[in-house]
């Protein structure tokens, strides 16, 4: 293999899991350091930088980042990062002196955001403090968008999401709520130097079997339903509820459903347990609330008598399977009715633009989508920019996030007139955690503790009303032993052939046989001859240049490093480093100030 | 010597012995030696043959004089027995105890001081004795607990840290050992496992004295530049007179080599080494040829390694000395303690 080229950002980006997960690129080991240190506010601040939402996304993130936790590898469960985010966001101190402020000098561009969701917000985050001034229509009457009307106030509060709302929204953005956008024709006469779309995936999907119609007085279409139960409009739901679909979006129907005077609840999935679309937490949490999670049943038809619904008929499904666990087959093999007083469908929900005329340069593709780049985020009409939901269908707040960050920066530089395409690289930092003979700046040792398990409120007291928050958040003793279970990938291990006197001393020393002094080979080949056969292709071999004395190379196998820096502590000639790393993300005010001018936090 | 222990996490996919042991499982303490020290590579080395071997750990027992080398027990095998002895006198305890109990595997693990200078006597009367054990010289040439003055296995002209050069011919312990009639002599490299395992491997399970001189770079007092002992100076010196592969006895010789250079030398338990040579004229069978072979290529500042002499035929302590089978502890008492009137039978043979 050649020499790997750690002068690529992206390599050791993609050696620090969480950050690779993440869509918005969260330095996550950074802001679990900063809370081990107390420094809680500095934590939320690295974190407002990347994720714009940290009290949000530490309650309802779909943290993409702990399935591809390292520590998820090396014992049984990820570190709790999600919820260490929550304890940055619910310690820190006030945070108005840091926050970006917004030039009292406009640059003279105005800017509309259609949607206040959290794309939106990101944009008007990204682009206020630039001098943009900027125009955000809200059809509802609170910003927020499906973080407001789909995510139950029993696992989002309230307060949570206006605060972090209002910390963009006060920057001087001009939100004008109850606003709908009828037309993108008349918004495109308004001259304003560019649009942006974050009108999510509002339309949620329809099951047209027999007896729909009929029934339709007690089935329920969920992200609608949901909404409407945000807002107050409706209050109660008949005592025996099937849901139908097992989406996150089905797991908030019905942990709601109970909240709302159901006495059972059955959540009814056509396929098994591993094809499930909902995270295993959110299935974990639906269940602790007594929610029965029944597979197999695909919906037949509803069944009523005397015009009243009383239930469905499903078909009882039964599946064959390849060897990867894939459907080979399928077959139905009987009929079952479940009884019902409401259905909640929850089976998906799209993106719909009856509001954007079709001949205004604005193409959508087949499936009546707009059509949008993937790294500007423009549509086919030049100053026209979509993101979150509405850009590519249903994801979620983190990719939203992200989208805004990166249509921020083709706003920008399409109102600069520059070329929306050429984009800032990624840059890196590297540092040494050299503190002394054996002493880093990081906590080194692997600490074997177990996953700390979030509290949450008993079942009784949580029914009681509906926006009482489940989850208590961490205590103190919990935090402080969770956070020491970051295995600190950031903090990498940096070879220099050219010390190295090849004693083994770093092979011999390292916990999870990470390392290997062999000849060179073809990378298939080598995997197979490590001191641990390396069998996650997922995960790079860090391959130096030849060692002076034999010419044979030093291999790394990023896969189950635990970032302990024995390897570095062993060393006599100091080959190997622990070294700190630091992404650097491009944002839109990059594009004005070089990242070093940048006031970060951190460490 | 670092501060925080080896973290206990292992790598999930990692191997497992007959025993359902893995490697580290036969670890220890944390080395508080220097970082890069060649005894450290040894003791990995020595984890990994007993590893492999899969010998219980409660039927090992490590021992050892004094020195950086001896300090070694402490950092393998945390679950076997061990005794850490007086400078020089590790071959009189581990005669003790091998008479008292011929079923343990025995690993001495020794220095160039404590073997060649204080302890040469002892060294060598174990070699007379044929104790059955593995003796270990960590040799580095120098006297690394005092600061680094040259010691008994220092090379005439070696330089040291400071400047000074040794003029006093050094002790080989090989070659001194192939003079008084040890049955396993070997060298090998703390900086080639691939080369050293086999060797620890095939030692153990040899009947009798294995010596194995492994060449152990001192990486504070003796890793400069006009050292004999260096990490750079062995490897570009080494002179390899054979490769070892240790083959256990259920296992079947899957490839012979096909020169016809492989010679397989089957050891007392049915388990045998293939030694691949590399010159075509070395037997490792023939100590006189051994002898002749050392001394010409070390002349020419060449290190040789390798198995290079080997004699399963001989007897051990044990054999001469007629014990008995199994530790002396588990001998019957009435075996122990005939009695009155044997008592009686044998002191009238004194009268």
């Amino acid at each position: 293999m050649q020499p790997t080229d750690i002068r690529n950002p992206q390599y050791f980006h993609k050696v620090v899991d969480c950050q690779w997960g993440c869509p918005a690129h969260t330095d996550v080991p950074g802001y679990i350091r900063l809370i081990a240190q107390g420094r809680y506010t500095d934590a939320y601040m690295l974190n407002r930088q990347t994720n714009v939402l940290p009290g949000i996304l530490g309650r309802v993130c779909d943290r993409p980042c702990e399935p591809a936790c390292r520590r998820g590898r090396v014992e049984d469960k990820p570190v709790a990062i999600c919820r260490l985010k929550r304890v940055a966001a619910d310690l820190r101190d006030d945070v108005s002196a840091l926050l970006p402020k917004a030039p009292a000098r406009k640059n003279g561009r105005r800017v509309a955001l259609i949607g206040a969701g959290p794309a939106s917000l990101a944009v008007a985050n990204d682009l206020l403090p630039l001098g943009y001034e900027v125009v955000i229509y809200e059809a509802l009457g609170v910003p927020g968008g499906l973080m407001r009307s789909n995510i139950p106030s029993f696992r989002l509060p309230v307060e949570v999401l206006d605060e972090e709302i209002a910390m963009i929204v006060d920057m001087g953005a001009d939100l004008r709520l109850g606003t709908p956008v009828q037309s993108m024709k008349a918004l495109l006469a308004e001259n304003y130097d560019a649009v942006f779309v974050g009108t999510g995936a509002p339309k949620g999907k329809n099951l047209r079997i027999p007896g729909r119609e009929e029934a339709a007085e007690r089935i329920h279409i969920g992200i609608q339903w949901l909404e409407s139960v945000a807002f107050g409009h409706i209050d109660k739901i008949g005592e025996k509820v099937l849901i139908i679909g097992v989406g996150n979006t089905a797991m908030d129907c019905c942990r709601t459903s109970m909240r709302l005077g159901a006495k059972s609840v059955k959540v009814m999935a056509r396929k098994p347990r591993n094809f499930f679309k909902a995270s295993p937490w959110e299935l974990e949490d639906a269940e602790e609330e007594t929610v029965e999670i029944v597979i197999n049943y695909s919906p037949k038809s509803f069944v009523l008598e005397a015009g009243r619904l009383t239930g469905m008929i499903f078909e009882k499904m039964e599946y064959e399977f390849d060897g990867r666990g894939r459907i080979t087959a399928e077959k139905v093999t009987g009929e079952e009715f479940f009884p019902a007083d409401d259905v909640v469908l929850a089976i998906g929900q799209e993106n719909a633009f009856p509001w954007i005329e079709r001949d205004i340069g604005i193409e959508f593709d087949k499936w009546d989508v707009p059509v949008v780049d993937a790294t500007t985020y423009q549509g086919t009409r030049p100053g026209v920019f979509f993101g979150g939901d509405a850009a590519f269908g249903p994801k979620n707040i983190i990719w939203a996030v992200e989208h805004g960050h990166q249509a921020a920066i083709s706003i920008h530089r399409y109102c600069q007139g520059q070329d929306v395409a050429d984009r800032l690289p990624y840059g890196m930092n590297l540092a040494t955690a050299k503190m002394g003979m054996h002493e880093w700046s990081y906590s080194n040792y692997y600490d074997p503790a177990e996953r700390r398990m979030m509290p949450h409120v008993d079942l009784g007291e949580r029914f009681k009303k509906l926006n009482i928050e489940v989850e208590l958040g961490f205590t103190p003793e919990q935090f402080t032993k969770e956070v020491e279970r970051c295995l600190n990938c950031d903090i990498q291990t940096i070879f220099t052939e050219k010390l190295c006197i090849e004693c083994d001393a770093c092979v011999d020393i390292c916990p999870t046989q990470c390392l290997t002094i062999a000849a060179n080979g073809a990378e298939d080949e080598l995997r197979t001859r490590l001191s641990a056969p390396a069998q996650n292709l997922t995960q790079d071999l860090y391959v130096s240049a030849e060692l002076p004395q034999t010419k044979r190379v030093m291999i790394k196998d990023e896969d189950l490093c635990v970032h302990c820096g024995l390897c570095a502590e062993r060393c006599p000639t100091g080959a190997w480093d622990m070294q700190k790393f630091t992404l650097e993300v491009p944002y839109a005010r990059d594009e004005t100030m070089p990242p070093s001018a940048q006031a970060r936090t951190g460490t | 010597m670092s501060f925080i222990p080896k973290p206990k996490v292992a790598h999930p996919g990692i191997a497992r012995n007959e025993l359902g042991l893995t490697v580290r499982d036969y670890e220890g303490g944390i080395s508080t030696l220097c970082a890069g020290c060649g005894h450290d590579s040894i003791t990995a080395a020595l984890i990994q043959a007993v590893f492999e071997l899969s010998i219980p750990p409660h039927r090992l027992a490590k021992l050892s004089g004094i020195g950086c080398s001896s300090k070694t027990p402490a950092y393998f095998a945390s679950q076997s027995h061990g005794f850490n002895s007086v400078h020089g006198r590790m071959p009189s305890v581990a005669t003790g105890a091998n008479a008292a109990n011929g079923e343990l595997t025995y690993v001495g693990v020794s220095g160039d001081g404590d073997t060649l200078s204080i302890g040469l006597g002892q060294f060598c009367h174990a070699i007379r004795r044929n104790l059955d054990m593995l003796y270990v010289i960590e040799n580095n040439g120098v006297y690394g607990l005092t600061k680094g003055q040259f010691s008994a296995s220092a090379d005439v002209g070696t330089k040291a840290k400071k400047g000074e050069v040794n003029q006093q011919p050094p002790i080989d312990p090989c070659q001194l050992a192939l003079a008084i009639g040890c049955t396993f002599v070997a060298r090998s490299f703390s900086g080639d496992k691939q080369h050293l395992v086999p060797i620890l491997k095939a030692a153990i399970r040899h009947r009798g004295f294995a010596l194995v001189d492994v060449i152990s770079p001192c990486v504070t007092f003796n890793d400069h530049e006009g050292s004999t002992k260096s990490y750079d100076f062995t490897r570009k010196h080494a002179h390899a007179a054979t490769y070892a592969d240790f083959v256990p006895y259920a296992d079947e010789i899957v490839s012979e080599q096909a020169e016809g250079s492989v010679q397989a030398v089957t050891l007392h338990d049915g388990s045998r080494v293939l030694l691949r040579k590399i010159g075509a004229d070395y037997d490792p069978r023939d100590r006189t040829a051994a002898f002749d072979y050392l001394s010409r290529h070390q002349a020419k500042g060449e290190v040789v390694m390798g198995l290079l002499y080997i004699d399963d035929s001989q007897p051990d302590l044990q054999q001469v000395q007629s014990l008995p089978e199994g530790p002396l502890a588990s001998v019957p008492y009435e075996t122990l303690n005939p009695g009155q009137k044997a008592l009686d039978a044998i002191q009238n043979r004194f009268r």
